[in-house]
């Protein structure tokens, strides 16, 4: 039976499946598909060992840390918040749209503000519900609760497909490293590159699908106010 | 020494192996920290794992492969018990961080866009690489924050790398395991054996149903295994090699948005739950699903963005 030699993948799928701890998982996954497929204990070792140090360039997040927190020390969270305060005629569609903007260029540089708990609870929800009562409404829950998703949804959205844009990044590198065992070498600055169309497509289509449903909600909910909203 | 002063290496493998030894030294000073800290539960078994990994990171070109290969299975003994703690963390207040924006201001974008701006500099003007760019873009950013204020010494980076990387924790490791997974199915004969398997349901030779088949396969293994970096080593061993690049596909095109399909099956899952759960309960949401069904739109969006792409610049 070849298909023995699968063992490793079955193991992978039904092991992130059942939320066993990641690292036994991969481990318990290498071992298996080293014996089955003839490597031998000393075949994985050296197999392991020679991949990880070649692959070192993926821990380069190590070297970054070196100033991620500092900058965060420094204010950096709070600059952002104060950079996205300045949107004019705010809808709650309109902040999660320009942050979307936002996320999506810093995270091109590898610069987080903090994701969900550092920055979309302290300074886009809120601003959300600014931007409601400017109108002269009482947020209503259920907006509420939609504008939540919908912020983390962009946050989401602008981070993955924007954050493999960063020349250098854990993902490209894994892909690089990946291609590598295959038999293709390819640069860093190219990977990058052709994430380009889905960095932007991925930014507008978060802004133009939170937007229209944004203002379907907002006519749902204070369609008893009369004001046109035909901004976006 | 030899190495540094031998000439058969470029000048930019050396400052990427100075650059390997500078974050070797950080996780041996997070291993140093963790291990003197009162606060910590576990100080011997943190002090075990950050070590170990900070040896191999630092010295592992010196080392013979096999022996790295046993540093590194130890090392994810104390990770895998759950042994691996952060012992106290010095995170800056609200007010703290408030003084300093009014301090610093808007400036403080300048030495965070600095390294994404070196990385590109150096990868297009220079052959050292886009990593040593990265690493020279640490070096003058953290030069500009001490010009910011004074208060930023060398010790408040390294401090303030070691809370960010105990607080990140082991996991922080798994996308090197994954790639030696990879490595592992590679010399195994994985790739073959599961070309066999989906040669069934894939037509020999048409590549734009390997794509097709490459991209979705992407999408349900990461929404089952809730993380885009595992299934990118399974799938791109197993279907993306035999069914797309066999056939000339281009490697570069293929492989980053295969990693990207993967992404669209991460905002669809319960399993990413770092991404769309714990949101959930940041937010104080009612529907537990309320974050990824406003995914769905845009994941599927995406996905056929993505295949067309692959299909039309293949």
């Amino acid at each position: 039976m070849e298909w023995i030699r699968l063992i490793g993948i079955m193991i992978v799928i039904v092991g992130f499946a059942m939320k066993l701890d990641s690292i036994l998982i991969v481990l318990l996954a290498m071992i298996a598909t080293a014996l089955v497929g003839g490597l031998g204990i000393g075949g994985l070792l050296e197999t392991l060992g020679s991949s990880f140090v070649a692959n070192r360039s993926m821990a380069i997040f190590i070297l970054i840390m070196l100033v991620t927190g500092t900058l965060e020390r420094n204010g950096l969270v709070q600059a952002a918040g104060s950079l996205i305060s300045r949107v004019k005629g705010a809808t709650p569609g309109k902040v999660i749209g320009i942050y979307g903007v936002m996320r999506g260029f810093f995270a091109a540089f590898n610069v987080s503000f903090g994701g969900v708990a550092g920055f979309v609870r302290p300074i886009i929800i809120p601003m959300s519900i600014g931007a409601v009562e400017s109108k002269g409404a009482e947020m209503h829950p259920e907006h509420l609760e939609q504008v939540k998703g919908m912020a983390s949804g962009m946050e989401n959205v602008a981070w993955f497909f924007c954050q493999v844009l960063f020349v250098g990044g854990a993902g490209a590198i894994l892909v690089q490293s990946t291609l590598a065992d295959l038999g293709y070498d390819v640069e860093l600055l190219a990977l990058a590159q052709k994430a380009i169309p889905v960095g932007i497509f991925a930014i507008i289509v978060g802004i133009v699908y939170y937007n229209w449903r944004d203002r379907r909600l907002m006519k749902r909910y204070y369609s008893n106010l009369k004001d046109k909203k035909g901004d976006a | 020494m030899s190495f540094f002063t031998s000439a058969d290496f470029t000048l930019g493998q050396k400052l990427l192996e100075v650059i390997f030894i500078i974050m070797g030294l950080v996780t041996l000073y997070t291993a140093f920290k963790n291990f003197r800290d009162k606060n910590n539960d576990e100080p011997l078994a943190t002090a075990l794992f950050w070590g170990l990994l900070g040896i191999v990171l630092a010295f592992g070109r010196w080392i013979p492969d096999k022996v790295n290969g046993l540093i590194i299975i130890l090392m994810t003994i104390p990770a895998i018990l759950g042994k691996v703690k952060a012992g106290t963390v010095e995170k800056p207040t609200e007010l703290q961080m408030e003084e300093r924006f009014q301090k610093i201001g808007m400036k403080i974008f300048i030495p965070a866009l600095t390294m994404g701006l070196f990385a590109i500099i150096f990868a297009i003007f220079t052959d050292l690489g886009a990593l040593v760019g990265i690493g020279v873009g640490v070096l003058v950013s953290m030069i500009l924050l001490m010009v910011y204020d004074r208060r930023n010494t060398p010790t408040v980076f390294l401090n303030d790398s070691e809370r960010m990387l105990s607080m990140v924790g082991p996991l922080s490791m798994l996308p090197m395991l994954l790639a030696s997974l990879g490595a592992v199915f590679n010399a195994a004969g994985v790739g073959e054996v599961t070309a066999q398997l989906f040669s069934y349901v894939i037509p020999e030779g048409n590549v734009n149903v390997g794509i097709i088949a490459y991209a979705l396969a992407m999408m349900f293994f990461t929404m089952i295994m809730g993380n885009a970096f595992a299934a990118i080593t399974v799938v791109t061993v197993g279907i993306g090699a035999p069914f797309v690049l066999e056939y000339g596909a281009d490697p570069v095109l293929i492989g980053m948005i295969g990693l990207t399909c993967g992404y669209c099956g991460t905002l669809l899952t319960p399993m990413a739950a770092n991404f769309n759960i714990v949101p959930v309960a940041m937010l104080e949401m009612d529907d537990r699903m309320g974050v990824i069904k406003n995914q769905v739109v845009p994941a599927l969006c995406l996905i056929v963005f993505q295949i067309v792409y692959m299909i039309l610049f293949k």
